[in-house]
């Protein structure tokens, strides 16, 4: 289907960057409004089929050069570590902490544990998502 | 130095063996290796001064406190004897592998990966002082030890004896946690020392049979006795470093291990002393004889093995009558004790020595077959030396350690003739009888195993290579157990004071209160012609005879069927096992995913509404409920009319758009029930999973057959509408009826104060039930690997010779 569609190609390249901005947002914006890590793994894996389908995966291939398996292994570890973390400071496994600090530019933030086993979420949906893709999609 | 941490300290090495390998591979990585047994053995060296005192070492690593699982290192006589024999040989065989395993074709870190686990399990093995953590410990030495069997895991010899052995010693194993858990449920309490202190009130207990009896099958599989040794002669498929090590001086050891352990508690018991001493000497006898069967050098030493192995069992089950015979620490019946620690070091030195021997002239000869090989004595003088050093104390013949052991054995044996429990009085004599016949073929295998090596004629023309003596490293460790043979025979009392006592003491509690007790004189002449000699020289004549005749008779041993054996009942039993399983599963995995669909989806309405009509959970209330709007019309018409288009779509490509308006709709739908969250993540999905059927779809076969038989269609229909039902009764039910309250007010006010986030959707997700997501992605993950392996598993298979059908 290699058709050469200058409009879907020219609309890609400014879409995916809104949509990956957008995925960025929803993650971190995921404890308190609706969002996440796992809507926001999604979020990018989608924009990256969309790269996809407008050029070719060789292409995306060449402009993203992850490799997804590694990626995963990547989400599972940090998810996992995250978790057992907290035996280290003698409380029950998966507890989480959380505090408010005031940064420079961010003013007031909360940092929580918990976003960081999302990120592991995160890491973990897009490598799944785009292991599949690219494998069946590679195939033949 | 925490004694728990001992335990571990091979393990904790064996993490490194890998890096070593790589980075260092110029230096043979077993030099690495050999620094860990040689320190254990130095330390435990130290310990003995303590138990020659009688006095006992423990510490506890607590590991679920919440059940009371604890790794308990307890260093008593018998546990340190079994600790000195583990890093002692070990360091030995180390040290013989260097020279034995090519550090260029060997897969070293493999190796020395498995034989350092294999040292950790066994050092907890015997300090266990806790019944789990023994039993964890006794796994994962038949799980190195199938590992190390199958070391050369290309051939299929390998294979099968390490698969042999492990399902033999994990049965018993299994048996033997029963055994555990009764012994707990008994005592209350899962601490060997507890249980034997309150030994007297377990023998009256309703289990203490059962225990007994299960706990017994354990020591027998892993201790290779009638009928379980059938393991033993396979697993000599091992490299021989591995043989010598485990099979022959340390794990099979583990069951006499455990057998002494829990002599104290059992020796009460009549079955028990039956047992242990009938199979004990049954084996011998069994061991023995059929050790003449074998051509393989290494056959001769398993058969060998299994039959020091029974001598020794018997030896224990013997040394339980002391508890019944008053006085018994100064009679007769003090000897069995005492022989069967003392026969338990003497055979893990010769015999350690004849296997490294066995290896020696496979290594340099290129062949095992004893018809093969002959006349290697002016060959290879020194390695002649030693194999005979080590035959000849296994034969019993002065001047070697095995002399004073067999005769004290033999002592024993008389002595159960005056024993008059347990009917004993009538059988008692067949003991003496059984364990003369089975020295008098030890003494043959063992002048056979050394003379149809070294004596006789050199065949050259029939050996893959040209003979010669080994490399001076290879002899070392054979060599220091070849004088240590001789060294027993010269100072027997240095070591029974040193090593022998303590352990015995901990064995018979019941007859002494610290090592010091233990009055055991050996002497290799005792002053004047006693029985035990006699029969000694009896054994000297009758067995030289049989040796000088041996190829008249060896001949008929060929009259024993093949047919007619345990092995082929094994490889009998694991044949119809395994296609048994087979045939059961192939009925119901037919391959289509058709059927598995039709499985769970069958189940799952059959279940459900089962379980909605025997609770009479099944409610229909409309009060409650809200005003049905015009955009929820719409929405629903939009699924219906999807759900339709795809059924009665002709192309995929129809089928593939309508299942994504499916979607969208339900999106929608979440959209005005304010579920902000799902609807974001149902329109992601959508948009993937689409995208994902689409690329799928290039895949699939262009036309496909139209299944249009009746019956066929008649059951997906009902199968669909039980699933539709189920589900419209499911979610009416539960709306018609709230026993317990929701627990989303219990998320209302703790998302923020407790979680500190906003939004629960999320919090669920990363907090409250985190563990599940942690799963999921865990699973997602492995749905990945799977993909890909599919994909590929495909690729490759369409190369070889698998064609699509």
């Amino acid at each position: 289907m290699r058709t050469n569609d200058v409009m879907l190609k020219t609309a890609t390249k400014v879409v995916t960057f809104i949509i990956l901005m957008f995925a960025v947002h929803i993650f971190f914006a995921g404890h308190y409004t609706p969002g996440g890590g796992f809507v926001g793994g999604l979020l990018t894996a989608s924009a990256i089929v969309l790269l996809m389908l407008a050029y070719d995966i060789e292409t995306v291939k060449k402009i993203i050069p992850v490799n997804y398996v590694m990626l995963t292994a990547i989400g599972l570890l940090i998810a996992l570590s995250t978790a057992a973390a907290s035996i280290f400071f003698n409380v029950p496994f998966f507890t989480h902490a959380y505090d408010y600090f005031d940064l420079p530019l961010f003013g007031k933030t909360s940092l929580h544990s918990a976003a960081l086993f999302d990120l592991g979420v995160y890491l973990v949906v897009v490598g799944v998502t785009m292991t599949i893709i690219q494998t069946i999609g590679e195939d033949e | 130095m925490s004694l728990v941490f001992l335990i571990f300290l091979p393990l904790i090495a064996a993490l490194f063996i890998p890096l070593l390998f790589k980075k260092l591979g110029r230096i043979h990585t077993g030099w690495f290796v050999l620094i860990v047994p040689v320190i254990l053995f130095i330390y435990y060296l130290t310990l003995l001064p303590t138990t020659l005192e009688g006095g006992t070492l423990v510490s506890e690593l607590s590991w679920i406190p919440s059940i009371d699982l604890a790794i308990v290192a307890y260093i008593d006589g018998l546990s340190l004897l079994f600790s000195l024999l583990i890093s002692g040989i070990g360091a030995l065989v180390v040290l013989y592998s260097i020279f034995y395993l090519d550090k260029k074709r060997e897969q070293l870190h493999n190796f020395y990966v498995y034989l350092l686990m294999f040292m950790t399990a066994m050092l907890g093995v015997v300090q266990s002082d806790h019944l789990i953590s023994l039993y964890l410990f006794w796994e994962l030495t038949s799980i190195s030890s199938f590992l190390l069997i199958g070391y050369w895991y290309t051939r299929d010899r390998s294979r099968f004896g390490a698969l042999k052995s492990m399902m033999i010693t994990v049965f018993g194993g299994l048996m033997m946690l029963g055994g555990f858990v009764l012994l707990s449920i008994m005592g209350n309490t899962y601490s060997i020392r507890e249980l034997i202190a309150q030994a007297p009130e377990l023998a009256g207990h309703d289990f203490f049979v059962w225990a007994l009896v299960l706990i017994l099958l354990g020591a027998f599989t892993k201790s290779a006795q009638f009928p379980f040794y059938i393991w033993l002669p396979d697993a000599m498929e091992a490299p021989t470093p591995v043989s010598a090590y485990l099979h022959s001086a340390t794990m099979v050891k583990a069951g006499l291990y455990l057998v002494a352990r829990f002599t104290p508690i059992f020796a009460v018991s009549g079955t028990w002393i039956w047992l242990v001493t009938g199979v004990g000497l049954f084996t011998l006898f069994w061991g023995s004889f059929f050790a003449l069967k074998q051509k393989d050098l290494k056959g001769i030493l398993a058969f060998s093995t299994v039959s020091q192995l029974g001598l020794i069992m018997s030896l224990l089950g013997a040394s339980a009558m002391g508890f019944h015979v008053e006085n018994a620490a100064e009679t007769v019946f003090k000897y069995a004790g005492f022989a069967a620690i003392f026969h338990l070091v003497n055979h893990a030195v010769f015999k350690g020595s004849l296997f490294m021997i066995a290896g020696i002239v496979d290594h340099e000869t290129g062949t095992r077959d004893i018809r093969k090989l002959g006349g290697l004595m002016s060959l290879m003088p020194i390695s002649f030396t030693i194999a005979m050093i080590g035959s000849f104390s296994m034969a019993g013949i002065p001047l070697f350690g095995g002399f004073l052991s067999k005769e004290m054995f033999l002592t024993a044996m008389l002595a159960i003739t005056e024993f008059d429990l347990f009917s004993m009085d009538v059988w008692g004599l067949l003991f003496p009888v059984v364990a003369w016949i089975a020295s008098v073929f030890t003494f043959i295998y063992s002048f056979y195993f050394v003379f149809h090596t070294f004596a006789g004629k050199h065949k050259p023309e029939e050996l893959p290579k040209q003979a010669h003596e080994a490399p001076i490293g290879m002899l070392i460790s054979p060599a220091i157990l070849a004088v240590l043979v001789v060294a027993i025979f010269f100072v027997p009392n240095f070591v029974g004071k040193w090593i022998v006592n303590p352990a015995v003491a901990a064995i018979q509690p019941f007859l002494y209160d610290s090592p010091s007790d233990v009055h055991v004189h050996v002497a290799a002449w005792h002053g004047a012609i006693t029985p035990e000699l006699a029969m000694t020289i009896g054994i000297f004549l009758i067995g030289g005879l049989m040796f000088w005749t041996l190829r008249k008779w060896q001949r008929s041993y060929d009259a024993f069927p093949d047919k007619v054996s345990l092995n082929r009942l094994y490889d009998h039993f694991m044949y119809m096992s395994d296609g048994g399983a087979n045939r059961f599963s192939a009925v119901y995995m037919t391959g289509f995913i058709r059927s598995y669909l039709v499985y769970m989806f069958g189940f799952f309405f059959l279940i459900v509404l089962s379980t909605l009509f025997l609770n009479e959970a099944f409610a229909f209330d409309l009060t409650n409920l809200a005003p049905i709007g015009f955009y929820e019309i719409v929405i629903a018409l939009a699924l219906v009319g999807g759900t339709i288009t795809i059924l009665a779509a002709k192309s995929r490509l129809t089928a593939i758009i309508a299942l994504g308006a499916v979607g969208y709709s339900v999106a929608l739908f979440f959209v005005i029930f304010r579920a902000p969250d799902l609807a974001l993540t149902q329109l992601v999905i959508e948009t993937i999973s689409v995208a994902l059927f689409l690329l799928a779809f290039y895949h699939l076969p262009k036309s496909s057959k139209k299944e249009e038989r009746i019956g066929f269609k008649v059951g997906n229909g009902l199968i669909a509408l039980g699933v539709g039902a189920t589900m419209t009764l499911v979610a009416l039910s539960a709306h018609s009826q709230k026993i317990l309250p929701s627990i989303s007010e219990y998320y209302k006010e703790t998302v923020y104060s407790e979680a500190g986030g906003g939004n629960i959707v999320n919090v669920i997700l990363v907090d409250y039930r985190g563990f599940d997501t942690l799963f999921e992605i865990t699973v997602l993950g492995i749905a990945g690997i799977a993909i890909i392996t599919m994909i590929k598993l495909r690729l490759t298979k369409k190369e070889g010779q698998h064609e699509n059908k």
